[in-house]
């Protein structure tokens, strides 16, 4: 297995507001390998923004605080590093691209600039050589006429151009980590394929590791190695791509998968919901935050949070009571894959052709 | 599959164009010489990539602007020559509901004002019945009486969007442009909105123009699709059609471009190539609008701009390259 190179402990983070203390982010524990692309799934306000943006310390601190835990990077504690330790490794060591490439980019500054801007106080990297980097990374993401673009500002670019930028900044300084935050949330569909087959080869190309965070379940199946799954600020399920859709074992990544229309959704069918709305952080539920929702919903839900629990001894892990031994069997809905489907057609059809 | 010959056309677009004027020598053609039809208790779906005047057509039925060629008909009249009696009719009959809900409800009015100003203009409701109605009308869209005195920023953004589609309702319209109305919408959310939708519909009767740029959405809510380019219509079938036999190079690129929820399907999954990103709608050549981007545009392509031509009875695809296998 390869080697982990970011891992989160008990990670709790909370924001001081005048409505009183908001537990965004509640004893989160997971860790990053070697060359993996990890997804972050959920919805708004599930926490997954904060958790990430805490690894760089980029949450606005007062009014947020680290209320326990550590994040362990190359055997050093970032909870306990200074504002000044920090820029050494934010861009360096663990890139960040953020959602919306309209507002993340500085306006008054031109593009080139705004790469090279990584290197800016390493004494290491001469300007000329900062430049050659920029101009190399922009044709690595794709961008025609590099040397025009390096001179242009980002109101000249369209936004599957500025996210572009977005990830050539993230790249230069050839991060061990990568977070992509939304990356494509913002773009159409053809533009968001373009981006992410960018990311996806340039992760392999470099073996970066990437953490990513979407609530399109479909960037997930598409990008991912293996797969969190966040809500009201804690994890609850979590494993590899295939477990996660083909044997999903807590009930709120059931009600996600049911609850989206895809292109094989007929007609007449009805969509699922998860009926309700989250849970509010300001004063979580004692037991499991989807208790409220979940249609399984036992007592001890409501009062106790389960713990992670390996699903049937793999790496593989839901927090469920549903998964002790005394609760009642349930079969959740997950995805029938349609790889599945034409295997077994196929099958059939040439028993059929062997008996004429 | 319903049968449109028989079926009454509730709103029919016939060459609309809607131009915007930016400065002298530029022109914004954000929809461009645009017809189609929609009958009576169907949804039609409208997708594109952003900036392809998707939007700009909905609003334009809706007479938030006046189209710079072409007419609209609504239940057989031209909407343009109302009197101001069926001006108020029309205003009554055919409602929108917005994209953004965080921008589409006034900050300063109550959920009781938003809901009942329709109904108060169109006298539909006895004053003193008013408030019994608004909750009624909450209560179908999955709120409560509690929330009626109520200011926006006190909801959610799905509660919002209920709220919006409560005022679109409130005034019992035939007809409503949806535009976007999910898209702003978590996940979870999304599918109670969706259902809500096409509840209402069956026990309405309501007739949509659902606007979205999710694919899977719309196959899943619409009858019929168009896809738009550029201020064009590229290709228009029905739902099924669409996706099981898509023609236009577009369509097949959109659809490829669909991420799909199914790990093992997507590792297998080859997207279409496309070049490039949308080119502007300022200026746009008087040719076949997707020719920049398209895998198999010839030197014709670049030169006209091929018209909607039947492939099959309810299937119109907008291609040089699929027109000449269909030529009489």
């Amino acid at each position: 297995m390869p080697e982990v190179v970011l891992e989160v402990n008990n990670l709790e983070f909370s924001f001081r507001t005048y409505g009183g203390v908001v537990k965004a982010v509640r004893d989160v524990s997971f860790e990053v390998r070697q060359g993996e692309i990890l997804g972050i799934v959920g919805e708004s306000g599930c926490g997954k923004s904060v958790t990430v943006q805490s690894i760089l310390r980029l949450n606005p601190e007062p009014p947020g605080f680290f209320a326990g835990g550590s994040i362990i990077y190359k055997g050093q504690d970032i909870v306990k590093k200074s504002e000044r330790e920090m820029r050494s490794i934010r861009g360096i060591e663990i890139g960040f691209i953020f959602q919306d490439p309209m507002t993340s980019l500085n306006p008054t500054m031109r593009v080139g600039k705004q790469i090279e801007e990584v290197f800016v106080g390493r004494k290491a990297v001469s300007s000329s050589e900062a430049k050659k980097k920029a101009l190399d990374i922009l044709e690595l993401v794709g961008i025609n006429e590099p040397e025009k673009r390096y001179r242009q500002y980002p109101h000249e670019l369209s936004g599957g151009m500025k996210q572009r930028i977005m990830i050539a900044i993230a790249l230069v300084g050839h991060p061990g980590i990568i977070i992509a935050d939304e990356p494509t949330t913002s773009l159409d569909v053809t533009i968001e394929a373009q981006i992410l087959e960018i990311l996806k080869d340039l992760q392999q190309k470099f073996m970066t590791s990437i953490i990513l965070i979407t609530h399109d379940l479909g960037v997930i199946a598409k990008m991912c190695d293996r797969v969190l799954v966040m809500y009201g600020g804690k994890i609850i399920e979590e494993g590899d791509v295939d477990d996660i859709f083909y044997n999903t074992a807590h009930p709120y990544t059931s009600g996600l998968i049911q609850s989206i229309a895809t292109l094989d959704t007929n007609k007449d069918e009805e969509l699922i919901p998860i009926e309700g709305t989250p849970p509010d952080l300001f004063s979580p539920p004692p037991g499991c935050p989807f208790a409220a929702r979940c249609e399984y919903a036992m007592e001890i839900c409501k009062s106790i949070m389960p713990e992670s629990t390996s699903v049937t001894g793999k790496q593989h892990y839901s927090a469920c009571w549903l998964l002790h031994e005394y609760a009642p069997e349930v079969e959740l809905v997950s995805v029938k894959s349609a790889e599945d489907n034409k295997t077994l057609e196929s099958s059939s059809d040439e028993k059929a052709g062997g008996n004429v | 599959m319903r049968n449109n010959v028989d079926q009454k056309v509730m709103l029919e677009l016939d060459d609309v164009s809607q131009y915007f004027q930016l400065s002298r020598h530029k022109i914004l053609k954000a929809v461009d010489h645009v017809s189609f039809k929609i009958h009576e208790g169907e949804t039609v779906g409208l997708v594109g990539e952003s900036g392809c005047g998707k939007t700009t057509t909905g609003r334009s039925i809706l007479k938030l602007y006046t189209p710079n060629t072409g007419n609209i008909y609504f239940k057989g009249k031209d909407v343009f020559s109302f009197n101001s009696e069926e001006e108020k009719r029309y205003r009554k009959e055919a409602q929108m509901i917005f994209q953004n809900p965080h921008a589409s409800l006034n900050p300063r009015m109550t959920v009781r004002e938003i809901v009942g100003t329709g109904m108060k203009i169109h006298d539909l409701v006895k004053p003193k019945e008013m408030d019994a109605k608004v909750e009624a009308l909450l209560r179908q869209v999955g709120l409560n009486k509690d929330h009626m005195s109520r200011f926006p920023h006190e909801f959610s953004g799905g509660q919002k969007q209920r709220i919006g589609i409560a005022r679109a309702l409130s005034v019992d319209p035939d007809f409503i442009v949806c535009d976007e109305p999910i898209s702003a919408l978590d996940v979870s959310i999304q599918a109670q909105v969706l259902n809500m939708l096409k509840d209402l519909q069956d026990t309405r009767g309501l007739t949509y123009l659902f606007i979205a740029h999710d694919l899977s959405v719309v196959k899943y809510i619409s009858d019929r699709i168009i896809v738009m380019y550029l201020g064009t219509i590229v290709e228009e079938a029905t739902a099924e059609e669409l996706y099981r036999n898509p023609q236009h190079p577009y369509t097949k690129v959109l659809l490829s471009s669909i991420p799909v929820a199914d790990p093992k399907q997507a590792r297998k999954k080859e997207r279409l190539v496309v070049k490039g990103e949308v080119t502007s709608p300022i200026n746009p050549p008087d040719s076949c609008r997707f020719a920049g981007r398209c895998p198999n545009a010839e030197k014709r392509c670049f030169e006209e701009m091929p018209s909607l031509c039947d492939v099959s009875p309810e299937h119109r695809v907008a291609c040089f390259m699929i027109e000449q296998y269909f030529r009489p």
